[in-house]
């Protein structure tokens, strides 16, 4: 017999095992709402604004390894979700992201509320397709949910006519779908992979660098018997961050841009460079030229495309890192690497991650009270200073997990995305990180995280200032802060070299905003009350806590290595 | 840097041309010509493209290709034999008895086809190789005041046999 379109999108959910769906609703997705609302078995998030509810299925997805769906009405409910597309398509994140759209025979006439949203994302997204037929509906979305979360993830948008939701139709959904133009790669070259065991066993300096790959793949516990193995130190990509313990006597640290001192010297001084699971991002090499000089260069991903594309490799591998790294453990002996790895502990004695103790509530002194408190958090980031202090001073083992945007660096990310977290993990206590400037970006999520119950802590790093751009104008444009000071009134003088006594309020006052949310707001100012803050929001489990950090203005990120410069060339003071 | 050519074989569906073709736009690829038709198989497209391009580049553009969901298959025809051919009017206007003379003498040894005469105006119907097009349009633009050319971009087919393009 034959069912509706919306009766068939809720069937396939269904089958798919779609537990929780972000949805907004809108005009041409109400027939989809209606069927959702009679049925008990797929829970409908309401967030506040659509750029928070893909950001909410990226947190959700990335947090729980399940693909997260997202339903958007047509025109703006569209648009609003493509910075999140974007994101996801950087960030490797499963998403399914169903959109309205006007009828057929309106589609190219201007319509109310119509926007051509898969040509608009085609660049973002991994696929996205109009469904231009009812009986393929079923098709589309198995296509859908299989190609967002096989091979390297991604987004796909299924953007669904409001006439083909309610034309009946095939009521069947298949089971599985073969699509001829899409083979991710589920083998792995043994021929190659042995030609890189071999390079990395006659090596002297070997160095293993793990990307997000290793993360999105569940790679962990292999890599870290991998190294334990071979006994060779790791270094990550802030995506690969947690990718072994922290606290491993063999991890080193974060390489690239704000990398530690150790990292980054070992990476310019490593003779084979053991690569997994990354694309050789900018912020990982600076100068291309100059990176690893020494080292002949091992890169397995599972996408072809990420090879060899910003550094030339010497052994390419293409294979997802579970797959690789369960070859090369077979195979793997004890190196001896003993004098490799004092050079590297030696490193980072002469230049260690701190920061001055003698200067105020510093970033470090909140993350250390962080890593004492929270034993399995889920921690999530926003983007900027905060993000990097947290890349390099939060300690991950086996049971936390880090869940930032590391691709397109999206400001509003971070609360969103914690909702999305505590959603798909209502055990576990979820914290997120943010600035003072990115937390405004999507505030309205608090009335979300109200209305779900997820009591996440927001911890705000407040320094009155985009401060990441601050830093690069402190350092490298003579202190012109131009727009980036956010008490900045229009009664300021033009050329305002920093805060002084003539500084006007904060807007707005974070306990106050959180407190008119229904939520809860702690303000620290010193040292002394961050172990209490932290405390205090932990023992609310019905509402999340901002507790706003009062950090100085001044402290800024570093090491940094300039944008462009080799990675050996760090800012160190 | 050279021009390099490759067969592209992609889903007959709505959209794929502008996402092939978005591409090469987004990612700063080099596309000297691209032409498309439906295959034996009308729920497939082949498309032939030209690209002016580096070693290392060329081969991103063919893995970046193979990622997507809509192209089946890419097919380097670089450095194997093809049989290539594109299809060019070009109209010469405004000329004398004398330059119509001349016109023809040009189709004669360019081996294309006159495929109308005006009054003072001449239409060559070429098919020929892209580079031979080249030549050709030079040459009538060297030789008369005014031509009007239009040109549908390369079709191109493994050889059967090894021979030369």
């Amino acid at each position: 017999m034959d069912i509706t379109g919306r009766k068939l999108f809720v069937k396939a959910l269904q089958e798919e095992g779609v537990d929780t769906i972000f949805g907004y609703p809108g005009g041409t997705v109400t027939d989809l709402f209606d069927e959702l609302y009679r049925q008990d078995g797929i829970e409908v998030v309401l967030p506040r604004h659509e750029q928070g509810l893909i950001h909410e299925a990226e947190g959700y997805a990335k947090s729980t390894g399940k693909t997260g769906v997202c339903l958007v009405t047509s025109g703006p409910g569209a648009t609003n979700i493509i910075t999140g597309l974007a994101d996801a398509h950087y960030d490797n994140v499963p998403l399914v992201c169903f959109t309205g759209q006007v009828p057929l025979a309106l589609i190219g006439n201007d319509a109310f509320q119509e926007v051509d949203i898969v040509g608009m994302t085609q660049s973002i997204t991994k696929y996205g397709v109009t469904v231009r037929k009812r009986e393929d509906l079923g098709r589309i979305i198995k296509m859908a949910f299989h190609i967002a979360g096989t091979g390297r993830p991604g987004p796909v948008i299924v953007d669904i006519p409001k006439d083909i939701q309610t034309t009946a139709g095939p009521a069947e959904y298949p089971a599985s779908v073969q699509i001829r133009g899409y083979k991710p790669n589920d083998t792995v070259h043994i021929g190659q992979l042995k030609k890189a065991y071999k390079m990395l066993r006659a090596a002297k300096r070997p160095l293993i660098l793990a990307g997000g790959g290793v993360n999105v793949a569940r790679a962990n516990e292999k890599l870290l018997a991998f190294a334990e193995k071979t006994q060779i130190p790791v270094v990550t990509t802030v995506m690969g961050k947690g990718a072994v313990p922290t606290s491993h006597p063999l991890y080193v640290g974060n390489s690239g841009m704000h990398g530690k001192y150790a990292a980054n010297m070992a990476v310019s001084q490593c003779d084979v460079l053991f690569s997994i699971g990354t694309r050789f991002n900018d912020r990982i090499t600076g100068d291309l030229n100059e990176f690893a000089p020494k080292a002949k260069i091992i890169h397995i991903d599972v996408d072809t495309a990420s090879i060899s594309r910003n550094v030339v490799v010497d052994v390419p591998v293409v294979s997802d890192a579970n797959l690789a790294l369960e070859k090369l453990l077979e195979w793997a002996e004890t190196k001896d690497t003993e004098k490799w790895q004092a050079q590297i502990a030696a490193w980072d004695r002469e230049n260690p991650l701190e920061m001055r103790r003698d200067h105020g509530m510093t970033p470090q002194m909140i993350f250390e009270h962080i890593n004492r408190t929270f034993s399995d958090a889920i921690y999530v980031t926003d983007v900027g200073q905060h993000q990097m202090w947290a890349t390099q001073y939060l300690e991950l083992d086996a049971w936390h997990q880090l869940i930032t945007s590391g691709g397109l660096g999206t400001m509003g990310f971070g609360l969103p995305a914690a909702i999305g977290a505590k959603i798909g993990n209502p055990a576990r206590e979820v914290v997120c990180f943010s600035g003072d400037g990115g937390l405004q970006m999507n505030i309205q999520e608090m009335a979300t995280a109200v209305a779900c119950g997820a009591p996440v802590i927001i911890c705000v790093f407040n320094n009155y200032y985009l401060g990441m751009v601050r830093q690069m104008q402190q350092l490298f444009y003579g202190k012109r802060y131009a727009a980036t000071c956010l008490r900045r009134r229009k009664s300021c003088p033009k050329n305002c070299k920093g805060p002084n006594e003539a500084c006007r309020p904060y807007t707005p006052d974070f306990v106050a905003l959180a407190e008119s949310y229904g939520a809860h707001g702690i303000r620290v100012e010193r040292e002394d009350g961050i172990q209490a803050a932290l405390d205090e929001a932990r023992t609310y489990r019905d509402a999340p806590t901002i507790i706003e950090f009062m950090i100085s203005t001044d402290e800024i990120v570093l090491p940094m290595v300039k944008s462009g410069n080799p990675m050996s060339e760090m800012i160190l003071k | 840097m050279k021009n390099r050519w490759i067969a592209l074989y992609v889903e007959n569906e709505v959209g794929v041309l502008a996402k092939v073709s978005g591409l090469f736009s987004g990612k700063s690829y080099n596309l000297q010509s691209l032409t498309v038709g439906t295959t034996e198989d009308e729920t497939v497209s082949r498309m032939t493209i030209c690209v002016m391009s580096d070693d290392v580049t060329f081969e991103q553009i063919k893995k970046q290709l193979n990622r997507m969901v809509e192209v089946i298959k890419v097919i380097d025809l670089t450095d194997v034999p093809i049989h290539m051919k594109e299809i060019l009017f070009a109209k010469v206007l405004g000329i004398s008895a004398a330059e119509k003379q001349e016109v023809f003498q040009i189709a004669q040894v360019f081996a294309v086809e006159v495929s109308d005469v005006g009054n003072d105006s001449v239409l060559l119907e070429c098919k020929l190789t892209a580079r031979k097009n080249n030549e050709l349009v030079a040459l009538l633009k060297s030789r008369f005041r005014k031509i009007e050319v239009v040109r549908g971009g390369a079709v191109a087919i493994e050889s059967v046999s090894i021979s030369d393009r």
